[in-house]
Parts: structure tokens; sequence; C-alpha cells
């Protein structure tokens, strides 16, 4: 049988499937559409924004979106488009930096919990039982307090509360696969742990983790936004999205959109992210292929 | 055949016992599921050793003790004269590329997140036989070998039938030419049409490359077109074993007598007499005292309540664990 170079069964690149298949799917590539806007924002914020985001007038305080500003002022006179500009540097790497960190501690934690079992498991989860047993915020507060406040700490305060959630969705998604014929047939070839935990276990449990991370972009830049309202967040004047609406409740019926402009970009980050989780997702799936 | 073939896999004594937890914060054990309870066998090279027995008879559990997917609790394991019971899991990884395993179920046991060729590659990789290219082209070949093209090698699992699959888990378990194959009922889960070709090409394949089956099945028809030899489980424990004809010519245990009879023969004149086991079968938590089937045996007798009869050889290799097998 004459095989051509088109039967050759090594053509296909995983990325490359990921991609057509992302393709396909208008809402996810709105998601990224926002999210690259926003991420575009972030980088430019310097040369886009048309005031400086820390400078006050006086004279200029509470005033109404107009043309000379096309979101309003603050309390201080700032203009607010370029607050909120500036801010989206603060937020979108708190919210991915934060996540990122929870992702990676969780993931590992709940894999070697939830697929080792027995008293390493038991172990594990009475640890973050414990985690859990904490307010979030006294948490953070602690954490913050212990580690001094700073930007970068907000990452890591953030980070180390919220593996715990990610620890407990993986570990029950490892306990479900591992328990399938095919974990058993890639033992029966003489896979090793970590092949199996790698190439089996965890690529079949991808699609909650992934709508949880997207999720939990979103309550990281609130969780922000809540440090930052406590002061030990990002310092004003400095802006971010949180501290912003933080800043606007106390006006909110005399200048509502002192926070109607942190919210509405809080809310785009949130949806583009969904969105494109939700995409990638089902274009990790080699089953939705078409 | 010859009789006189090397004994490639010798099991002795097996068991298996799952332990019973009852307690919230301090769990003692209270019982054992005795899945597995004392099954001898060989395996001749190049042999098929069919292995029946109702549901939960302890077929499977044996086969997946055997080849240490799950710990024995007891017994010895030899494979090709080393024993391997109490092997170290690094030194047993690397044994794995001689003795294989076909699933049952075609849908459950290949990964759907990867492609057919990887999944067949899958063993080659781990235990570092081929470099990328020789593994592409093995892979290739093993598909043509099992009746599937090499273009399905892109392919993922959901994109084939069970039958399909099924040639898919068995190219996984060829790859490393194995010594030994362990079948899990690999056609029970398959539309009939499907079993037969399956057989005949589990058939093809261990004349081309010498393979050893162990065949694990429920079904007394497929294992009569595959088997050499027969071994009958009834509740942990082997109660007959001896080649096919004469196992099916003058069964010598009343629970293989029974078995036989419920094979249906295609003619409508025969009129055969069928045996109907009263009861079901008891729990393997707390098995009857002395032989197992005498809660449902026909010919039950007093010493049967008290003694565990022993598995003995009744004359020509015909090993069967009954007090009464020579007036069967």
């Amino acid at each position: 049988m004459a095989i051509t170079e088109n039967e050759l069964y090594v053509i296909s690149s995983p990325m490359r499937d990921i991609w057509s298949r992302l393709k396909r799917n208008k809402l996810a590539l709105l998601g990224l559409f926002l999210v690259v806007l926003l991420c575009s924002i972030a980088i430019f914020a310097g040369v886009i924004s048309p005031y400086d985001p820390t400078g006050q007038a006086m004279k200029e305080s509470l005033r109404a979106p107009s043309a000379g500003h096309l979101m309003g002022t603050d309390v201080l006179g700032r203009d607010i488009l370029s607050r909120v500009f500036h801010g989206a540097r603060a937020s979108l790497i708190v919210g991915v930096v934060a996540t990122g960190i929870s992702l990676v501690i969780g993931v590992f934690v709940g894999a070697v919990s939830g697929y080792y079992g027995g008293w390493v498991d038991s172990l594990i989860m009475r640890i973050t039982d414990i985690f859990f047993a904490f307010p979030f915020f006294l948490l953070a507060i602690a954490i913050m307090t212990f580690l001094g406040p700073s930007f970068i700490n907000v990452f890591i305060a953030l980070g180390l509360i919220g593996w715990t959630n990610f620890a407990r969705l993986v570990r029950g998604q490892v306990l479900s696969v591992k328990a399938s014929e095919y974990v058993e047939a890639a033992r029966a070839v003489g896979a090793s742990n970590s092949r199996i935990i790698w190439k089996h276990v965890l690529p079949n449990t991808l699609a909650p983790i992934i709508v949880y991370a997207t999720m939990n972009i979103g309550s990281a830049i609130l969780s922000e936004a809540g440090l930052s309202f406590l002061g030990i967040g990002v310092q004003p004047p400095n802006p971010s999205w949180g501290l912003m609406l933080s800043e606007g409740t106390t006006y909110i019926w005399n200048a509502p959109w002192m926070v109607i402009w942190p919210g509405v970009a809080i809310f785009l980050t949130v949806l583009g992210f969904n969105l494109l989780g939700d995409g990638l997702r089902d274009a990790l799936d080699p089953r939705l292929k078409e | 055949m010859g009789t006189q073939a090397e004994v490639l896999l010798k099991v002795e004594n097996l068991r298996k016992y799952f332990p019973i937890r009852k307690g919230i914060l301090v769990q003692r054990k209270v019982g054992d599921v005795k899945a597995v309870d004392g099954v001898s066998f060989e395996v001749k090279q190049g042999e098929t050793l069919g292995l029946v027995g109702e549901s939960g008879c302890g077929k499977s559990t044996t086969g997946r003790t055997l080849l240490r997917l799950m710990e024995p609790t007891d017994g010895k394991i030899f494979f090709a004269g080393k024993e391997i019971n109490n092997l170290p899991p690094s030194q047993m990884r690397s044994m794995r590329n001689q003795m294989q395993m076909i699933f049952q179920d075609p849908y459950a046991s290949l990964n759907p997140r990867m492609t057919v060729g990887d999944i067949i590659g899958e063993p080659l990789l781990i235990h570092g036989l081929a470099d990328n290219v020789k593994r592409e082209q093995k892979v290739r070949k093993l598909l043509d070998v099992v009746g599937l093209s090499p273009y399905h090698g892109a392919r993922y699992p959901h994109e084939f039938s069970g039958g399909q699959r099924q040639r898919i888990g068995i190219a996984r378990a060829l790859s490393v030419n194995p010594k030994l194959i362990v079948c899990d009922e690999p056609v029970s889960a398959l539309d009939v049409s499907i079993q037969a070709q399956v057989v005949n090409l589990l058939e093809d394949l261990q004349e081309e490359f010498g393979l050893t089956y162990l065949f694990i099945a429920h079904d007394l028809s497929v294992v009569k077109h595959i088997s050499d030899r027969v071994a009958v489980m009834y509740l942990g424990k082997i109660v007959e074993l001896a080649n096919y004809d004469e196992l099916y010519k003058s069964p010598l245990h009343p629970y293989t007598v029974a078995l036989l009879s419920a094979i249906p023969v295609p003619d409508p004149n025969t009129h055969k007499e069928r045996i109907i086991l009263k009861g079901d079968v008891p729990s393997p938590v707390n098995p009857p005292s002395g032989c197992r089937f005498h809660t449902r045996c026909p010919r039950a007798q007093e010493v049967c309540k008290q003694t565990d009869p022993e598995f003995r050889d009744a004359g020509n290799g015909h090993q069967v664990a009954c007090h009464f097998a020579e007036q069967n």
C-alpha cells in the first residue's frame, strides 16, 4: 500500500489545531479582542492618556463627562479616563498574576493530593481546610501586614490565599479521572506516576480549571480593590480600578461616573477573560473538533 | 501446541482481598471482600488459557493482580521464571513491555485527549524502544497490522467505532512486542458481528508474533473459539481447569456442567438438559464453609459443607476441585 505524504500522521501540530478551532468561535474571538485591547491600553496608557492620572485640579472637581473630560473628573479634579487607562496596568497584572500563582500552587497540590490519596491526601486537605477556615480578607490583611504594603505583595497575598479553591477543584477532578480505564492502561504500559499525572490525568481535568481561572481573574481584581480600600494595596495617588471604585462610593449620588467607568472596565475585563476561557476550553477538547 | 512447551506464567496461591473499613474518624477494618482467594495455574508459552466465570467471580481481578495493576494480598507470580510479585515499582515498570493488557471497554481505555498515534506509540516512548522517526514508522505498521490505515494515527479516539477502538487497544498492547497479553473480556463490549472479527484478529496475531494469551471472558462460546485450555472460576477460586475439548466432553465439576448446559446449540432437534442453578452467588465477604459451591450444588453432601475440596489432578492434566469429581 502506497502512503502519500498527506497520509503521514504527524502532520498536525496541537497549537495549530487549537488556534483553528478557536478561530471558528465568534464569542471567543470577541473575548480575545477584549483581552488584547485591555492589554494594549495598559501598555500604552502613558501615550494615550489625555491628562496626568495623578494631576489634581481642584477647580475641575467632580465634573460630569464632557468633551474636555470624556469620563468626567473625580473629587480631586483628576481625569477619570486617564486614571482608568493607567489603572488597567495594576488591575490586569494583579488579576492575571495572582490567578497564575493560585493556579500553579493549586493544580500541583490538588493533583498530588487526588492522585496519591491516602494520608498524603488527608494531610493536604486538612491544610487547605485550615486556610478555608479564615475569612478571606482577614487572611489577606494578615499576610499583607506581615509582608508590608506593596504592589508585588498584593499578588503574593492573593495567590497564597486563592490556591485552596483550585486545589479542591483539581483534586475532585483528579479523583474521577484517575479511576478511568485509560489511566490504568497507562500504568499497564509502564508509565511513571509523573507521566500519568501530566499526560493522562491533568489534560482531562482542564475544562473546569480554565473556567474557574478566568472567573478568578475578575474576583482577584475586586479583591485588590478591597485591599487598596483598606490602604494596603496599590498606594494612592496611583490609580487602580478597585481603588477608584472605593474612592467613588462616597460620591455615588453626586458623581456616579466615578464608579461607573472603573466598574465598566472591570466588567469588560472579566467578560473578555471569561469568553476567551470558554473558547479555549472548547478548543482544547478534540471531541468538539467540528 | 506441544504440551511440553515452556511455562511462561505461573501463579501460585494468588490472593486479593479488598478491606472493608468502617468508622468516621478512626477507620477500622471490619472484613474483606475475598475477590481472589487462592488461585494457582500455569500458562505455557504460545498457548491461550481461557478464564471463565460469572460476573464478580474474580476473573478480572486475577488478571489485574497478576500484572500487578493491583497489589496481590498473598501468593506468588512467576513470569518467565522470574518472581515478580515483590519487584520494586521501578523494576516492575520496566518489565511491563513483556506483559500487556487489552481492556474490556474500548470507549474508556483510550485517553480522549491523545491522538491514536500517540496512544499506540506511548509504550515505545516509555520503554525507550524507538526514536521519533522509528516510532512513527512502527505506529504506521501496527495500524496496518490491526487492520486500520496509517492516516488514522492523526485522529482522536472519539472518531472511531467500538471495534476500531478495540483494534487501537490491541495495537497499543502489541507495540512493545510483549510475550504475554492479558485480554480482559476484549469483545464483550462489542457488537456480536464485530466480536468474531476481533477474536480472529487476536488469533492471527498470536500466530504471527507467537503471543501467549490469558483470555478472560464470561462467554463460553467465545472462549471455545480461541482457547487451548480453560479455567473455570467460581467465587474467587478455580474449580476446574482442562483442555477445552476435554472440559467440553467430560466436565467433572457440577458448576462447569451447569455452565456448559447454558450454551445454546444451534439445532432445533437437540434437546439439552438445561441445569438451572438455584439462588445467587454467595457474597465474597463471607464465602460458604467447605466447598464454596455447596449452597447451589445439585450434588452437595454433608462433606461438602465441612471440607474445602483440594484442587487436584484427575488425570491427563485435568484439574478439578470437587469431592465427587470421579462420580460426575
